[in-house]
């Protein structure tokens, strides 16, 4: 940024606040280093969602008689509609998947100690955003599929102890799964959660950049990172290096497997044989399954969700039961856990598909 | 209390009346209107040679959905379609003269009887007149 130009925007936008930031941003390098892609990859995947999804916006109608229709028109008839649509639910899932191979190294990097608990608080909401996005992204094909993942979704809503039933309602827009629901559900997905997304993002970046790099405890306890690199230039073309191949596989992809759009949604055919949800909601479906239909004395639904919502909540709550310093006793256990839910998660989500 | 702090708390209770003012409308907006709906008690199901024996249909129920099942000696049966798992629709086998969900591999007797996976309750069972002018389903004696 040199020259009249560059001098004028420099002093018009104040861009010497990003200079000095972008020069100060260091990023510690040890044999975990690997581990700090994985967010920037979760935003990449995140921006290609924004992107294909406002294309899509142009073609899509929102109603029950007329979202099959147009996305199969999109598919079918809109010149490499069908690549923007394939690529948009592709990078849903990856994004997904990066969001949690990034949780979970945080995890057991144990990330989430003093003084970042925030950006470990803000960056559960966010991937509890996701999977909000992929939930009401899901219904909008208005295929079978769509409407049995909805109806479950929604029944396990309402199952929750006191303000289930008022959720479900909520939700749906009504009793039933009707027209009203998809309308509903096209609101937060392009309007409601977006908004909430970009404040909470915004907060989630301000803290990764106000504390700077979490390191882990090992390293740590040896002294310390040797070596950083500095994010501009050379974190940032090693980050873009993973995205020009995250964008690689999207397109591949897209090109092998477009997405299906299935059958049209019809409330009086029976559920289809097969079905299931989309793999990161496997391992709760799964668990569903597998839960006889009473423990306890509880239908095992119930106690089904109970518990996982109980174990999201010990999870969440890390960063205030762990040591603070990483290394003791309860590091360890702490460590033990984080290796369990990894090993529940792939596993049930394994079963999930026999 | 001095001007300035009286002044706050002014600007406060002001602020936060008109904050509620705005959010009220806008959460009972949010909330879905409660529309009165007339109780379906009776239905006409099917057509008189609609099902073949060993078919089955799925029809709406007022705002359910039930499942009309023929036997294979000609007789009907019909029960609420709404798994009491998680609320998928269910099917008839014909093979296993069972009723089946696809969604957690839940399965009922043609009775309705939960037989075995995740459901918890019973199929709701409802009541089958063959009149002239078709399969009459209402409501009536439960499983």
């Amino acid at each position: 940024m040199n020259g009249r130009l560059g001098g004028w925007l420099r002093g018009r936008l104040g861009l010497d606040v990003f200079t000095h930031l972008a020069e100060k941003k260091e990023v510690p390098v040890h044999k975990h280093s690997f581990w700090y892609y994985w967010g920037g990859m979760t935003l990449f995947l995140f921006g290609v969602q924004v992107g294909t999804g406002i294309l899509l916006l142009l073609y899509y109608r929102a109603s029950a008689d007329e979202a099959y229709e147009s996305v199969r028109f999109i598919m079918t008839q809109v010149h490499f509609g069908w690549l923007i649509r394939s690529i948009h639910s592709w990078s849903a899932n990856l994004m997904v998947g990066a969001a949690m191979v990034h949780m979970f190294s945080v995890f057991l990097m144990k990330g989430y100690r003093a003084p970042r608990e925030a950006t470990w608080f803000s960056g559960m909401a966010l991937l509890g955003l996701a999977l909000a996005f992929g939930f009401s992204g899901y219904l909008l094909p208005w295929n079978q599929l769509a409407f049995f993942a909805t109806k479950v979704g929604t029944d396990i809503t309402g199952d929750l102890p006191l303000l289930g039933p008022f959720l479900k309602r909520f939700l749906l827009g009504g009793e039933q799964i009707t027209g009203g629901t998809l309308t509903r559900f096209y609101g937060f997905h392009v309007a409601v959660l977006p908004a909430i997304t970009t404040a909470l993002l915004g907060l989630h970046l301000y803290l990764v950049q106000f504390h700077g790099m979490s390191v882990p405890p090992s390293v740590e306890a040896a002294g310390g990172p040797r070596r950083s690199l500095k994010f501009v230039p050379e974190f940032l073309l090693r980050d873009s290096v993973g995205w020009l191949a995250a964008l690689g596989v999207l397109g591949l992809l897209a090109a092998l497997f477009p997405w299906e759009l299935g059958l049209k949604a019809d409330p009086y055919v029976p559920a289809p044989p097969g079905i299931r949800p989309e793999w990161y909601f496997g391992w709760m479906f799964q668990t569903l399954r597998v839960l006889p239909a009473h423990v306890l004395g509880f239908e095992g639904e119930f106690l089904g969700i109970i518990a996982i919502g109980l174990a999201a909540a010990v999870w969440l709550l890390v960063p205030l039961l762990d040591d603070p310093l990483g290394r003791d006793r309860r590091a360890r256990l702490w460590t033990a856990v984080g290796w369990l839910a990894i090993a529940y998660v792939v596993i049930l989500t394994g079963l999930s598909y026999r | 209390m001095r001007r300035r702090s009286f002044l706050d708390w002014l600007v406060g209770i002001f602020g936060t009346a008109l904050a509620a003012l705005v959010a009220y409308p806008v959460a009972r907006f949010l909330v879905p209107p409660k529309i009165p709906e007339a109780t379906t008690r009776r239905v006409l199901a099917a057509q008189p040679d609609e099902l073949a024996p060993g078919a089955f249909k799925i029809f709406p129920f007022g705002s359910r959905a039930g499942i009309l099942i023929r036997d294979a000696d000609g007789g009907y049966r019909a029960l609420s379609a709404e798994c009491t798992h998680l609320a998928c629709t269910v099917q008839y086998r014909k093979e296993s003269h069972s009723i089946w969900c696809a969604c957690h591999n839940g399965v009922y007797d043609v009775e309705g009887r939960n037989v075995s996976g995740p459901p918890p309750r019973p199929l709701e069972k409802w009541v089958v007149h063959v009149t002239a002018e078709g399969v009459v389903v209402e409501l009536g004696a439960r499983a």
